[in-house]
């Protein structure tokens, strides 16, 4: 007991002290945040002028072309990853009202294809994604190419092979049996060690770097790198926990997947494009430190209010609560921030469909942020809890925020990494319109099924099968928004081949 | 890069607060739910702990829970899925499966509720025979069906309405069953 004890008290020391050096540090240089850092990001002669999709006279040709060969196979995987995870979300959305539907066989029950499509999307696409992104955008904001870029072929390797072992190792009853944890545990450690291969280069790039300003878009990407290895390290430590307090590590890791991974790399991402396509600096400089800050304080401390009503400590489940409805500080800063600087360009919209992505992410990133402060209230929390409403919830946060900036990025960045062009503009434009309407009727109907659902559970005059019963019109709609979805991405990949087939036609003649 | 220490270092400390916060004070917290607990639930034996991983395997909690609300959170009570969930219910259970999800009943206490082995396979086996509202997925892969008048062997069980058809749970079916009719969190703790 008395060394627990003294574990305590240094832990807490600690990390009071380290607020306190941080406060005082951020005192002792109110210019951390000069305004003129936020035109950091544009070349002599960009400022003013709206960037398309398409690449007239790309001033950073060089810096975006040092890496690209690891930067393409990270963004390719991604891809893959996406056809392979939104086709099984698709199955598995089907399988909620058909039961039946593909048979009953062990390798494709319910159970074992919604934890493939919730890893593979996570750890496949999310990541890959994000990844690929960060990699782009670290070299062109801190002006230097990026170190040591072969080593990013094994890391990618690596973490592709980590995922494959681990869906086969949930097909085969493989698993750690905790949401988003489900990976085998060896297989984790391998990812962990390609994430730490990722993170090197990036950290390398940084600190060489001879850059006067460090960007928003850093503080977010540095911070998601120092965050998500530590995070996936302290969690899969499984055998130091057990029961309800298992519980709140689960939960404290799960969302922290979202708030300081995920999240965090899409932001960085907004607060690269949006300025960037305008042609005009992020509107309040000056908000986006409190917006990061925020995030970091609030968003660490939110996992536990997946549990409210479980038998977690009481402080545990009500400092989760507060810390959610804090996040509504960064969310509202980072919403006047973006909104505003995309309602001054609103016109650039009509011609940049990546801009479109991006604004929509930006405003879905609002929505399902305060949704997540309104559903952490206790008076809420109890009819939204355990039903669809979650799942809804979470499609809004990683598909309409997080996986429609990621496509927005991608759009805009892989005609600078290959040098070309997109041939169907007209293309782009119609996987926007699809994934936009595929992600709005799933969100919108699985959230009044998620409600009425969660009123029935509350109802002690119903039974549970009126629960059931009152959902199935709504399944079926998500799994129509689903098919919208899922065609928006064959839509994607076609653009993709068909960049990539003319770069590699082109290079043969 | 110099001024990046800055961010290095505030985001460090609000994770180690958080870590600090969610994960060693409530895990030092947990030796005292051990002790309090010590008699509210009998450890798995070697069977029921391998149904436990079967129910892990086939993903059981992505559709259901294993906690018993407050009555002011839910209509928990009157579905009959037992007495508010307390921290000694769970000492045993590594991994923890709580779960967030409940398209389908809470199982915390579905050993007293329906103590039927047979009405499990049968359900296991396809839910739809004695639910028909059901979307919960059939099983039939972890049974061996066969035809006969009489019990082809100990422990089959006969399907209805299906002419002399009859069950023979596998081995991950037997121990799952076991699993799900020791669940009994009703124990008053001493
Ligand atoms: C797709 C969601 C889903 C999955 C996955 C699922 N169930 Fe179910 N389960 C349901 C639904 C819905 C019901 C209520 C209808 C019924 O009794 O079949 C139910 C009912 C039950 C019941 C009866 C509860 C009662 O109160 O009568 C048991 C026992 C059960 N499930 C066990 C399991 C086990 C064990 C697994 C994993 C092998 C599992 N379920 C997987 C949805 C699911
Ligand atoms: C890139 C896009 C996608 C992302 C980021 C994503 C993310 C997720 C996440 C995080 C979950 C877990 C939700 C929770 O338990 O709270 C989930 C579950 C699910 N997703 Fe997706 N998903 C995507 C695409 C799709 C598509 C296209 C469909 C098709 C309909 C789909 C259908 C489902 C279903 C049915 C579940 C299981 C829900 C449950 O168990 O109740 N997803 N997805």
């Amino acid at each position: 007991m008395d060394t627990q004890l003294a574990f305590v008290i240094l832990t807490f020391g600690a990390s009071v002290l380290a607020m306190v050096s941080f406060v005082v540090a951020l005192i002792q240089r109110q210019v951390l945040v000069p305004p003129q850092a936020a035109q950091a990001i544009f070349s002599t002669g960009e400022m003013g002028c709206t960037e398309l999709e398409s690449r007239p006279n790309n001033r950073w040709k060089s810096l975006d072309q040092s890496a690209r060969g690891p930067i393409l196979y990270f963004l390719l995987s991604s891809v893959g990853w996406l056809l392979l995870g939104s086709t099984l979300g698709l199955i598995v959305s089907i399988k909620f009202h058909h039961p039946e539907f593909l048979g009953t066989r062990d390798f494709l029950t319910f159970g074992k294809l919604r934890t493939l499509h919730l890893n593979i999307i996570a750890y496949g696409w999310l990541s890959f994604a994000g990844l690929g992104l960060s990699l782009w955008l670290v070299p062109r904001i801190m002006r230097v190419p990026l170190h040591k870029p072969k080593i990013l072929y094994l890391a990618g390797s690596m973490w592709n092979f980590g995922v494959c072992l681990g869906c086969l190792g949930i097909l085969s009853g493989y698993t750690d049996g905790l949401e988003w944890l489900e990976f085998w545990w060896p297989i984790d450690g391998l990812l962990a060690v390609a994430g730490a291969l990722v993170a090197i280069p990036l950290f390398q790039t940084i600190w060489r770097s001879q850059e006067k300003h460090f960007y928003v878009t850093m503080w977010y990407t540095l911070a998601a790198f120092i965050w998500f290895p530590v995070l996936f390290v302290i969690a899969n430590m499984h055998f130091l926990h057990t029961g309800v307090q298992q519980g709140i590590v689960n939960w404290w890791f799960a969302h922290n997947v979202l708030g300081l991974w995920v999240t965090p790399l899409g932001l960085g991402i907004v607060y690269y494009l949006l300025p960037k396509i305008t042609g005009y600096p992020i509107f309040s400089y000056q908000l986006s430190l409190f917006g990061f800050w925020g995030l970091a304080l609030f968003y660490s401390q939110v996992g536990a209010h997946h549990l409210l009503g479980s038998p977690i400590p009481t402080w545990v489940a009500n400092l989760s609560i507060v810390m959610s409805v804090g996040m509504a500080i960064p969310v509202i800063t980072v919403a006047i921030n973006h909104h505003v600087s995309a309602y001054r360009h609103l016109g650039v919209l009509r011609q940049s469909v990546v801009l479109r992505f991006i604004v929509f992410g930006a405003m879905m990133y609002t929505v399902s942020s305060l949704q997540g402060s309104l559903h952490s209230l206790r008076t809420f929390n109890y009819i939204s809890h355990f039903t669809h409403w979650t799942v809804s919830h979470a499609h809004l946060g990683l598909y309409g925020f997080t996986s429609m900036v990621f496509f927005g990025g991608i759009y805009f960045a892989l005609p600078r990494l290959l040098d070309r062009d997109w041939e169907y503009p007209g293309l782009i434009n119609l996987h926007f319109w699809l994934a936009a309407t595929g992600i709005l009727t799933y969100a919108v109907s699985l959230g009044i099924g998620g409600i009425l659902q969660g009123m029935a559970l509350r109802d002690s005059s119903g039974t549970f099968e009126q629960s059931l019963k009152v959902t199935l019109p709504y399944l079926v709609g998500r799994s129509l928004g689903g098919s919208l979805m899922l065609l928006s991405h064959l839509v994607f990949a076609f653009n993709i081949c068909d960049l990539l087939g003319r770069t590699a036609r082109e290079k043969r003649s | 890069m110099k001024k990046a220490y800055i961010f290095v270092f505030g985001a460090s400390s609000t994770l180690l607060l958080s870590t600090f916060l969610f994960v060693i004070v409530p895990r030092l917290g947990q030796s005292e739910v051990v002790q309090e607990g010590r008699s509210a639930q009998l450890p798995y034996t070697e069977v029921q702990a391998r149904g436990r991983a079967v129910y892990i395997e086939y993903g059981c909690i992505y559709c259901h829970s294993q906690q018993v609300r407050d009555p002011v959170a839910g209509a928990d009570g009157h579905f009959g899925w037992g007495r508010p969930s307390r921290p000694s219910d769970y000492i045993y259970d590594r991994p923890h499966l709580l779960g967030t999800s409940r398209t389908g009943p809470d199982l915390s206490n579905i050993g007293l509720r329906q103590p039927s082995r047979d009405w499990h396979h049968l359900h296991l086996y396809n839910p739809r025979l004695l639910v028909p509202w059901s979307i919960m997925p059939g099983f039939p892969f972890l049974y061996r069906v066969v035809p006969g008048e009489q019990a082809p062997a100990e422990g089959a069980i006969e399907i209805p309405n299906s002419k002399g058809n009859w069950l023979l749970p596998s081995e991950k079916a037997s121990s799952l069953v076991e699993y799900l009719t020791c669940l009994k969190r009703d124990g008053e703790t001493p």
